[in-house]
């Protein structure tokens, strides 16, 4: 019997484990290192209408315990993504959640109309933290208005669930999550990075090109952490956590926030092996802490009568 | 193939001032398949220092499974791995990237190495390669000073070797490219700091050069898009390279550095 299946909207999943978006590009890297198949989803690269190059260099920069990165999105365009991409991991049995970016609303709707046809994508992950260029830059997601309309506008044209994820550089995380919710959103999945900035020692200057970049790694874990404790609570749709997980016990402490799954991002980067090292260890973890199954530990931070709201509804 | 290790450090020693040269043996070396490949070292068992730094091959031993890296012990993650020593174990992931080609240069013919600072070591395994190929080789090594020298002698062992140093503490006083001016060869392999390698891509546009790059990294293994250079043939478009899968070695002119 499996501790660790999960259903969510448009997946279902043989665990809960998933990489996160840019951590894990296509999959073809880490595919040379376990097979994918053991995976529960894959969040592949964000991928917008037209191919981007992205930042110029140096786009990372290590921090204590995390890691700023301003890749800007480099990806190979919708074209590519549907015509090389994806056909690639079909050969995996693995569902895909295709991650959608743009500049411009119409852009996401467009990505999300063509890129949700594809057959091994089962949902999308709506990046909001793009900046829109019609507002002169201010992101998607850190306006509720905003997040919830262009929610709405992807829900209308997309054939599979949609997941919002959202940026953790908002004052009211709960508020975002509803107004997502009221669009329409199927999920949420969070957070994306924390904007973070590194000067360099000896010139004075930052170290990212960019200037700016998002934190991510185990030093943004108990800012995710709340904010999924938050959010769990007000919305009545699941969430995917993320942010720092680096094995099973941070799995668990997800899951008692509020999630009901959950991504694995820089961590691939320290150790390739990581997701599959995490699946392992889950059911043994749980065994000790006396779950039968993994569900069990959703929400359990804060819920009274053995209920989520995901779970009520 | 690229392996996830834990190897055995057979040596570690200070070369140089803050040089250090770390011996380890594991099965990955035998995956090497050119000079100038690197690992990607995990200094600390925990999440600080959170990623793993890039370290070029500087020599290997395939029968012994051993290969060398020489390392400037500089930062946060390079002074936790100053401190190790034989019989600890290290998590290394490797070999990663394209070395220098050394069927560029035929027996018979020269190859000039230019290595500055830190550039130096995967230029020694390739004067190896070269010489017992029947290969001429050159060696011009650019260091800060006279106590940051390190493997003169070595590369003496393999062919003619001038030194500079910034300072002029030792051998002649200067830049590398001030000894290349006055030198022949049919084809440059060379590493170091870009504005080094800039200089050889404009002065020796009329030779075969083959320069080792160096970027910030994530993964070292192409997924990330953390180290990517543009496509010189592209420069306003979106073809590039990733320093770490496609290079760190590239042909000269065919990436913008
Ligand atoms: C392909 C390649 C091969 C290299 N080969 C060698 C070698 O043989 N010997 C050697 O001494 N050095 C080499 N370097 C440079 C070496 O990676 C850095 O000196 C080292 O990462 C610095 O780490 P730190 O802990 O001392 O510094 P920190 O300041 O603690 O490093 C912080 C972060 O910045 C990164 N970083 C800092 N400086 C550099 C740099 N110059 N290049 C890339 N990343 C950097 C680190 O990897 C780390 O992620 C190589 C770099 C690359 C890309
Ligand atoms: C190098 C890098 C690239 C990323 N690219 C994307 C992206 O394209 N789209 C996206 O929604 N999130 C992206 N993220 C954010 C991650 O998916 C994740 O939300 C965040 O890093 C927190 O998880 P972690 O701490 O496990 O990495 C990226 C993160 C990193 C480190
Ligand atoms: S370091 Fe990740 S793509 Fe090169």
């Amino acid at each position: 019997m499996s501790r660790l299946n999960i259903e969510l909207p448009g997946l279902t999943l043989r665990n809960p484990i998933m990489p996160a978006s840019g951590c894990f590009g296509f999959g073809r890297e880490y595919s040379k290192f376990y097979d994918l198949s053991v995976l529960g989803a894959i969040m592949i690269k964000a991928t917008t209408l037209e191919p981007r190059f992205g930042n110029p260099t140096p786009r990372v920069a290590e921090t204590t315990a995390g890691m700023l990165n301003a890749i800007g999105l480099q990806n190979p365009g919708l074209e590519k993504v549907l015509g090389e991409e994806l056909p690639w991991l079909s050969q995996y049995d693995v569902p895909i959640i295709a991650n959608v970016a743009g500049s411009l609303e119409e852009d996401y709707v467009e990505v999300a109309r063509r890129i949700s046809k594809a057959p091994n994508v089962h949902a999308l992950e709506l990046n909001i933290s793009c900046p829109n260029v019609k507002t002169g830059g201010i992101a998607f997601g850190t306006i509720p208005e905003v997040a919830k309309q262009l929610t709405r506008k992807v829900k209308e044209v997309s054939e599979v669930p949609v997941y919002v994820k959202l940026s953790p550089n908002v004052t009211n995380i709960v508020e975002m999550a509803k107004a997502v919710e009221a669009g329409g959103a199927d999920g949420l999945t969070m957070i994306n990075t924390l904007v973070g900035m590194r000067l360099d020692l000896k010139t004075g200057n930052p170290i990212l090109a960019n200037r700016t970049g998002g934190l991510s790694g185990p030093a943004i874990k108990p800012v995710a952490i709340r904010m999924i404790y938050e959010v769990s609570q007000a919305v009545s749709i699941p969430i995917i956590g993320m942010g720092g997980i680096e094995s099973a016990a941070d799995v668990i402490e997800y899951f008692y926030a509020g999630a009901s799954a959950v991504a694995v991002g820089t961590a691939n980067f320290v150790d390739p092996f990581v997701c599959p090292t995490i699946i392992k260890e889950l059911p043994d973890l749980l065994e000790k802490l006396g779950f039968e199954h993994i569900n069990e530990c959703t929400g359990r931070s804060w819920k009274k009568d053995g209920q989520l709201a995901y779970h009520r509804a | 193939m690229i392996r996830k290790e834990l190897c055995k450090i057979i040596s570690q020693q200070e070369i140089a001032a803050d040089i250090y040269e770390l011996t380890v043996q594991g099965e990955l070396v035998d995956q090497i398949s050119a000079p100038g490949q690197f690992v990607h070292i995990r200094v600390s068992n925990g999440w600080d220092p959170l990623l793993r730094r890039p370290i070029s091959i500087s020599s290997f031993d395939k029968k012994q499974l051993s290969m060398t890296m020489i390392y400037r012990k500089e930062g946060k993650g390079t002074s936790i791995l100053a401190e190790s020593g034989p019989g600890e174990l290290i998590d290394i992931l490797g070999p990663l990237g394209n070395g220098f080609p050394v069927n560029e240069v035929s027996s018979g013919e020269t190859a000039l190495l230019v290595g500055g600072g830190i550039g130096v070591p995967p230029l020694y395994e390739l004067s190896n390669q070269l010489v017992a190929k029947g290969v001429k080789v050159i060696h011009v090594l650019g260091f800060q000073t006279e106590a940051a020298v390190f493997y003169e002698k070595e590369f003496l062992n393999n062919g003619e070797t001038y030194v500079t140093t910034v300072d002029g503490s030792y051998a002649r006083q200067g830049f590398v490219t001030d000894v290349m001016k006055d030198l022949q060869f049919d084809c440059i392999y060379t590493c170091g700091p870009t504005p080094m390698l800039k200089a050889i891509e404009q002065s020796y546009s009329n030779k075969k050069v083959f320069l080792s790059l160096e970027e910030r990294m994530g993964c070292g293994i192409g997924a990330c898009f953390a180290c990517v250079c543009k496509s010189a043939d592209d420069p306003t478009g979106v073809s590039y390279k990733k320093v770490c899968s496609d290079g760190p070695v590239f042909r000269a002119g065919e990436v913008l550095i």
